[in-house]
């Protein structure tokens, strides 16, 4: 579809501004929490969660074949397994990544089952939810609502709690003598990063969000030297990416998952490129 | 006046007991150091005065106005401050948190409170730098400063010189003794013998349980503290 074709008619049109419009959001919420994931190695949280989202859209697909409740199914499932990862991870005798591999390929491998069973039976489906969808992803009014009212409260919520996120970001034991909850933000941090990827794996895949919550991390992280620094570059190459992403989906008929996070990898070869010649890498 | 009482106090892990028999006390303007091999008990007691840790019996009472989250702790550094994107005024700010009164952001009392610790510590120049790109010595005078602006009475320093050149080392333990002159409660958890017995007024050496506690001048003299100082480590 080419970019004049997608606002020409005014149904298409408000479906590309939609999906364009939670995509931005999802996009802002993903590169915020990456910067406190990468540098806290927390990254493959965000993959755990991002397969577990995988297992709940199959349980939301065996439940109702309209789809209509995907998000109100999902947002709780992953926000419970982000906390059982936290809890798994400190706590038991299986440790931290060992853990989350646990739980990604269990979640894959239960919800693939119920896709082959209780799916409508094509393949196509599967496809989608792992590497999104290959049309514009039409997201009702209601969908629209939940996700914009979600992103905002991951974004406030960040905002109120940026320095406490820096404090346990940097130095977690430095942070729990002066009294901050270390436990609480963390958690906090886990369950904000569940619903950014319950948000954004509908349109982008379960298997690329990852991607868009660390990329912008990694990628800022090659030239930026304050933490400020980071989570803004992160905003904006999150976003700019994302939106040339979209639209380079839609005008070559591409998957739209895919093609954002292979703009990512090229935004981070460039700025690595950058960091190098500049000596900051 | 005790800032810190340990009163009978013992700590365990899954029942096992690694510290007991701890009774001492730190009085405002101390600089105690706990000196003992790796494993003694050492991290234990000091993330039970940190709070982090309850005892396992006993107890440990704060005096002299000390809160517990009034303690400004010098960590050892982590793997993830290595590469850690931070300008040097981010890190010592993040000292002035606290969820005692919650506010988003730092006020402009906070950020007087970071100038004046850096500018104590002649890091003020740093201020927009990178934490990462910082020589050892001067990333520990940033998380010095940090520990600072979290307490106006207590210091708990952990291994402060761990991975410092001999130089950077002598320097550190100036600025620390310096800090103690001027009236801030030090304790000082270290491998570093001679430095203990050159710097400290009070030393605890700790084997499971306390070997000894009492003064420097008393520990050089005693027969645990002859065996360790003579062999310069602890």
């Amino acid at each position: 579809m080419s970019i004049a074709a997608m606002f020409s008619n005014p149904v298409i049109t408000s479906i590309v501004v939609k999906a364009l419009v939670v995509g931005v959001f999802v996009s802002l919420c993903a590169s915020l929490l990456g910067v406190s994931l990468v540098l806290k190695r927390y990254s493959m949280i965000g993959d755990g969660l991002s397969h577990v989202g995988f297992g709940a859209i199959a349980i939301a697909t065996a439940l109702n074949l309209q789809q209509e409740y995907t998000l109100e199914i999902s947002v709780p499932i992953v926000v419970v397994a982000a906390f059982c990862i936290l809890r798994l991870s400190e706590h038991s005798k299986i440790k931290g990544d060992a853990a989350i591999a646990l739980l990604s390929t269990s979640a894959i491998a239960v919800g693939s089952l119920i896709y082959e069973k209780a799916g409508t039976g094509s393949s196509g489906d599967m496809c989608s939810s792992l590497f999104g969808n290959t049309s514009i992803l039409n997201i009702t009014n209601k969908d629209l609502l939940l996700s914009l009212a979600l992103s905002v409260v991951v974004l406030v919520l960040f905002g109120a709690f940026y320095n406490r996120i820096f404090s346990i970001t940097f130095d977690e034991n430095f942070g729990q003598a002066t009294g901050i909850r270390v436990g609480t933000y963390k958690m906090l941090i886990a369950i904000l990063t569940a619903i950014t990827i319950v948000l954004g794996m509908r349109m982008l895949g379960t298997v690329m969000i990852s991607g868009m919550i660390i990329f912008p991390a990694l990628t800022s992280m090659r030239v930026c030297k304050s933490f400020r620094a980071v989570i803004l570059c992160s905003a904006v190459v999150s976003v700019i990416c994302f939106v040339f992403g979209f639209f380079t989906a839609s005008l070559l008929g591409l998957r739209t998952g895919p093609t954002v996070i292979t703009v990512d990898l090229m935004a981070f070869l460039l700025f690595s490129v950058a960091g190098r010649l500049t000596g900051k890498g | 006046m005790a800032l810190i009482t340990v009163n009978q106090a013992s700590f365990a892990y899954d029942g096992r007991c690694v510290a007991q028999g701890l009774d001492f006390q730190v009085d405002t303007g101390d600089y105690l150091c706990i000196v003992g091999e790796n494993g003694s008990g050492k991290s234990t007691l000091m993330k039970g005065i940190l709070g982090i840790k309850k005892p396992f019996s006993g107890e440990i009472i704060f005096g002299g106005g000390l809160q517990q989250r009034e303690i400004g702790y010098l960590p050892q550094q982590t793997v993830i401050q290595r590469d850690f994107p931070a300008s040097v005024q981010e890190v010592v700010l993040s000292g002035c948190l606290s969820d005692k009164e919650f506010r988003p952001f730092y006020t402009a009392k906070n950020k007087k409170t970071a100038m004046f610790t850096m500018k104590k510590l002649h890091i003020d120049y740093l201020a927009k730098h990178c934490f990462r790109e910082l020589s050892e010595g001067q990333k520990q005078r940033v998380l010095l400063a940090r520990a600072l602006c979290a307490t106006e009475k207590l210091l708990l320093l952990d291994e402060p010189t761990a991975g410092l050149d001999p130089l950077a080392t002598v320097d550190l333990y100036r600025v620390i003794d310096e800090i103690n002159r001027e009236g801030i409660t030090v304790i000082m958890v270290s491998h570093d013998m001679s430095a203990a017995v050159t710097y400290a007024k009070h030393i605890l050496h700790m084997h499971y349980k306390p070997l000894f506690y009492g003064t420097k001048e008393d520990y050089v003299s005693s027969s645990v503290g002859k065996l360790f100082t003579e062999g310069g480590i602890a």
